[in-house]
């Protein structure tokens, strides 16, 4: 289900003393299946962004179509794009509540008007997609580690099974190994299941490995949205509005400056060491 | 959604009222608000409308920004209208089905409701003009006096203001877990009452655990630099009187002698 966003516009707190203009003429294309990252720094509109696709903002002016349907229509349903569209947002375990980790990861598809049996079968293949250890499905989800705490609502949020999954910042606040692990099993998700996923940064590193396609924001407005490779290429503009490409791009343009002839558009560090092997004649 | 309650709120803009000295603006509103009970005609209510117009005018805020914070208290407002209005006893004035209303109700509503609209714009046009830190420090000096009767007053200022720092973050806090679960598919509009309460729990389970993480974080951060109650504690910003301020109090005596005055009088 393609979702398009056609001159959306929004403004925080509009005509108030401290009105500030969040989303500035953004226009984007989301295919099925994609894998995107949308990168900025703090306050360039990226989580206003992603709450637009799910309906929880509404934009001050422009349209937003779920799969042709114009969802600010007055016969559209919310809870149904809501069903569609899930959102992961920001430190996702501080809106945990329930008694043990199972029902909570049943409140989603509980909501869906899926009967007990139902829910509980989805929730149970989201805890086990997420890859939690079952001994924890009945521990209430306030003992259990951060990123414990993470899985768990995100599998709340795949529980409600998504076809476009946004996650906004999952890895904040998580050790470089409970980073990986998280980014690891996204990917995975995504290869199994073919869905879109929208994964929200301000890390390039982060992205550079997993996505099919950047899309950078600044100051409300879309910066570039291109393959990794192509955006990376900016770097120095990047570094211009904050934001960094990937350490091995710095060290293959180092290196090209100091004469190796490498290619420098490589945006992982396995693609890195290939290039730099093969100017060395070792391979 | 969360964000259209203007009540006990700062709007912040450069005015004389903003940065008159906080304790006159304190000692203001409670003689604007004892002013307002001791009126016996229209015509008090005339010059403390007046009054309220020119401060609000000195104060750059727009009036349809205070006016915005008034609509959460108009449904207090019309409950007690109609409770005045029809159950005050005295003569009949015209009779609805059972009830009637009387000279006496008509007149004890509309007394309430502009003494209600005046007081509540009045002392919302405080906080408006006066920063929380810049509240509480006044209150703390002009509370001093009570120490002499044990009342820990540097501690009551510092709660307060503690408190009030922290309705924003909670506020932001109850939008965002509302948010989440809204994406979640929970409903808290529709339903009746039981339901609707229901609804509640995803939500206030949540912001207690935020507010007591909150609290404990505080907590460390405050005794990890040190403090320890009121205590030989000084000010990095005393407050101190200015010619702006006594030319204030002077605008109030004269605002106090003229309505009083005149607004006792009886036609």
């Amino acid at each position: 289900m393609p979702i398009i966003l056609d001159h959306v516009n929004y403004i925080y707190g509009e005509g108030g003393p401290l009105a500030v203009k969040a989303l500035d003429d953004v226009c984007l294309q989301i295919p099925d299946g994609q894998f995107v990252g949308i990168i900025g720094h703090t306050g360039s509109g990226k989580s206003t962004l992603v709450q637009h696709m799910n309906g929880l903002l509404k934009a001050t002016s422009g349209h937003i179509y779920f799969n042709g349907e114009d969802i600010y229509d007055r016969d559209f349903r919310m809870k149904k794009l809501r069903s569609k569209v899930g959102l992961v947002f920001q430190y996702p375990e501080h809106q945990l509540f329930e008694i043990d980790v199972f029902s909570d990861v049943c409140f989603g598809p509980k909501n869906l008007g899926l009967d007990r049996k139902e829910a509980e079968l989805k929730a149970f293949d989201a805890l086990r997609k997420v890859g939690l250890p079952t001994e924890l499905y009945y521990q209430s989800p306030f003992e259990l580690s951060g990123g414990q705490k993470r899985r768990v609502a995100i599998a709340g949020v795949l529980a409600m099974e998504p076809e476009v999954l946004i996650l906004d910042e999952p890895t904040a606040g998580l050790d470089p190994k409970g980073r990986e692990e998280i980014l690891h099993q996204i990917k995975e998700l995504q290869q199994k299941t073919n869905m879109t996923i929208l994964l929200v940064s301000h890390s390039m590193e982060d992205v550079a490995e997993y996505v099919d396609r950047i899309i950078v924001m600044n100051q409300g407005k879309v910066m570039y949205d291109d393959v990794p490779k192509a955006v990376f290429s900016h770097y120095k503009e990047l570094e211009e509005v904050g934001l960094s490409a990937p350490q091995v791009t710095y060290i293959l343009h180092a290196l090209k400056e100091r004469g190796l002839r490498v290619d420098v558009s490589a945006t992982t560090i396995d693609e890195a060491v290939g290039t730099i092997l093969k100017t060395l004649g070792r391979t | 959604m969360l964000r259209d309650i203007t009540l006990g709120q700062y709007y912040q803009t450069e005015s004389v009222i903003h940065r008159l000295d906080p304790r006159v603006k304190l000692g203001g509103t409670l003689c604007y608000i004892i002013s307002l009970f001791f009126f016996r005609n229209f015509l008090g209510y005339g010059i403390a409308a007046l009054f309220l117009a020119a401060v609000i005018g000195l104060s750059h805020v727009p009036f349809k920004f205070i006016v915005k914070g008034m609509k959460a208290i108009v449904f207090l407002l019309l409950i007690t209208v109609t409770f005045n209005l029809f159950l005050t006893p005295g003569e009949a004035l015209f009779t609805v089905w059972k009830l009637t209303v009387t000279v006496e109700g008509l007149r004890t509503a509309v007394n309430m409701a502009v003494r209600l609209s005046l007081l509540i714009i009045g002392s919302s046009l405080m906080t408006l003009t006066t920063t929380p830190n810049n509240l509480t420090d006044g209150m703390e000096s002009m509370m001093k006096p009570l120490k002499a009767f044990r009342v820990p007053v540097h501690e009551v200022a510092m709660i307060m203001s503690i408190a009030l720092r922290f309705i924003p973050i909670l506020l932001e806090e109850t939008d965002k877990i509302m948010k989440a679960q809204i994406a979640r598919g929970a409903d808290f509009e529709t339903g009746n009452i039981v339901k609707r309460a229901k609804a509640l729990v995803p939500i206030l389970v949540p912001l207690f655990i935020s507010a007591f993480r909150r609290a404990n974080d505080l907590a460390m951060a405050m005794e990890a630099r040190c403090y320890r109650g009121g205590e030989g504690r000084t000010k990095m910003k005393p407050l101190v009187y200015e010619r702006r301020d006594r030319l204030g109090y002077l605008c109030l005596l004269a605002y106090l002698a003229v309505s009083i005055g005149i607004g006792r009088l009886r036609f």
